[in-house]
């Protein structure tokens, strides 16, 4: 099949009258058949009604090709969107990939989702996910592992795996993510696409089952840095059913191409120590030459805790994690399975319904906010947060503008190969956990491919300097033109 | 500091979770190894720290508690088995017979 079209270009052929509202959805579905993105192949998509999302394409056809249509068609008018599993969407189920929540659908719809319909977005299906988003390799799902379009035998990453392998499969340009520890950007660079993680509140996380709701944003994949900043740009601002999302400017992400005199990137050495993958050090060091090239100041920098943030993230993730999974206990949502009496059918829900990484957590985060355990781990790990968090404020307040670093330590590893040991599994987060515990935005870009498999480079910018990043990361993406992909 | 067997099946209790005799034990193991790796954490001086309050600018944003409340998309009568007068009528718990028998 010949590559799918951009946002830009379905959105601007649709208001053209070019191409009809619902032509790009009906795309996405053969291309979906196609790439076998279903629970027999790649197992990328769990939930999709084609009728319902070519119907409410249709709708959208009224305005199209008509002088109205710049003023009622919005800026994603036609674009085929997947949204991962545990986005509340009101027409498909949301179950997180968990058996505890089979066959659940929302009553009301997550709020980027809401934004993503008004602007002319068309969700197309449900992406695959490790359940709960727990998981970095989409291998513990409930509905079975996803795999990798570029190498079906190994991982597409996670926990946003199903949204990543839907973007670099081509069935869609733009998907959904969600991040806790590197949820976006680490299946973006196991697939090759363009992962974004939004500062801390820039997206509202109404509608986005909780997790870690101290960590948690939801995050943009796509295929290019253009059609991350447009959907980037429809999801942001605040939202008065998120207490935490910010009342800051939404800055407009699309960026143009150029120069980058006057800007200072920073490369902490933390992030290229010397067991790093030499495959992956020499494609992010030749990514930063093209920054250098472009006129960047580039100076080495040092994020000093960086070696806590592995112990510090798997403390609090959990704790919070044992904390936001208590209400599923066959009572308010999902099956219920019988036990004796009251705490019986809890346990027998919850011990049924949670698969083993899902249990591990939430016994972890007990442990660590338990009577006598609080000051050693959780209180501890919550003042090594505030040390992480100000190594970040730090380098920024010194005149660097965005961070560049690998977005992971390894290429995409073989199904299986690390689901026997759940700290090694835990590690592949190493490079992005840091600015989930800092709150700052982050992105990952491909820079290049060793033996097939794509390689991430990360930016990581200040608080709400998204804009900033883009910039970066569009001149990087142009200086590279098809080296990303090679 | 490590867990025992005794430490997992009290937690589990806490977090609600049934746990054959297989399982608490291989969680034993599987918790101690994870546990290993926070030991760094004890290194770090934190006598003097306060510790992170929020992750934003200046902390977590504060609004005014109001707004309007979402709106619901399906009929509340969805939601649950059954309803009657206005209220959700939910399977019997053999630990509350007489709201079960209430419920009939």
């Amino acid at each position: 099949m010949t590559p799918p079209p951009g946002v830009a270009d379905i959105a601007s052929a649709v208001q053209a009258g070019t191409r009809g509202p619902a032509d790009a959805v009906r795309d996405a579905f053969r291309r979906a058949d196609a790439v076998r993105a279903g629970r027999d192949g790649l197992n990328l998509l769990l939930w999709s009604n084609e009728a319902a999302a070519v119907a409410e394409a249709e709708s959208l056809t009224t305005a199209a090709g008509t002088d109205d249509a710049d003023g009622l068609l919005g800026p994603l008018t036609g674009v085929p969107v997947v949204v991962k599993d545990n986005i509340a969407t009101l027409g498909l189920p949301t179950t997180c990939a968990s058996r505890v929540l089979d066959g659940y659908i929302s009553p009301f719809e997550a709020t980027v989702v809401r934004r993503l319909r008004a602007a002319g977005a068309v969700i197309v299906a449900k992406a695959n996910m490790d359940e709960f988003a727990m998981g970095s390799s989409t291998e513990y799902s409930a509905l079975g592992p996803a795999r990798n379009p570029l190498d079906p035998a190994r991982v597409p990453g996670g926990s946003s795996g199903g949204s990543a392998g839907a973007v670099a499969a081509g069935i869609v340009p733009l998907a959904l993510g969600s991040e806790t520890g590197g949820s976006v950007r680490q299946p973006a660079a196991f697939c090759g696409v363009v992962g974004v993680k939004p500062t801390y509140g820039r997206v509202s996380r109404y509608g986005l089952v909780a997790f870690g709701s101290s960590l948690d944003q939801v995050g943009v994949l796509a295929r290019t840095v253009d059609d991350a900043a447009r959907g980037l740009d429809v999801i942001a601002g605040p939202d008065p059913h998120d207490s935490t999302s910010s009342p800051e400017p939404v800055a407009g992400y699309l960026a143009p191409v150029g120069a980058l005199s006057g800007f200072v990137i920073g490369r902490p050495k933390e992030y290229f120590p010397d067991t790093l993958d030499a495959r992956v050090r020499e494609r992010c060091d030749a990514a930063l030459e093209h920054l250098r090239r472009l006129g960047a100041e580039v100076r080495e920098v040092s994020l000093p805790h960086t070696a806590m943030a592995i112990p510090v993230y798997y403390i609090v993730a959990p704790a919070e994690a044992s904390s936001n999974l208590a209400r599923f206990d066959g009572v308010r949502y999902g099956p219920r399975l019988s036990g004796d009496g009251l705490r019986g059918m809890y346990e027998a829900t919850r011990s049924g319904g949670f698969g083993p990484e899902v249990t591990r957590r939430i016994l972890l985060g007990t442990y660590v906010l338990s009577a006598g355990y609080y000051e050693a781990y959780y209180k501890r790990a919550m003042q090594v947060r505030a040390l992480i968090a100000d190594d970040f404020r730090r380098v920024f307040a010194s005149g660097v503008h965005v961070l560049w670093t690998p977005t992971t330590p390894t290429p995409a590893f073989a199904l299986g190969a690390k689901s026997d040991d759940p700290y090694e599994m835990y590690l592949s987060d190493i490079f992005t956990v840091t600015a989930n515990l800092a709150g700052v935005p982050a992105m990952s870009l491909p820079v290049g491919r060793v033996d097939g498999l794509p390689i991430g480079g990360q930016l990581i910018a200040a608080h709400f300097a998204e804009a900033r990043m883009f910039v970066a990361a569009r001149a990087l993406e142009a200086a590279l033109g098809a080296e990303a992909h090679r | 500091m490590s867990v025992s067997i005794d430490d997992v099946r009290h937690i589990a209790e806490l977090a609600r979770l049934g746990l054959d005799d297989a399982r608490a034990a291989a969680l034993v193991r599987e918790l101690n190894d994870i546990l290993g790796h926070m030991a760094v954490l004890a290194k770090v001086d934190t006598s003097r720290l306060a510790a992170a309050e929020g992750v934003g600018v200046g902390g977590t944003p504060l609004r005014p508690d109001g707004g309007e409340p979402d709106a619901l998309h399906r009929p509340r009568e969805s939601l649950a088995p059954a309803m009657r007068d206005g209220f959700f009528l939910v399977p019997r718990l053999a630990s509350h017979e007489a709201a079960g028998e209430a419920a009939e």
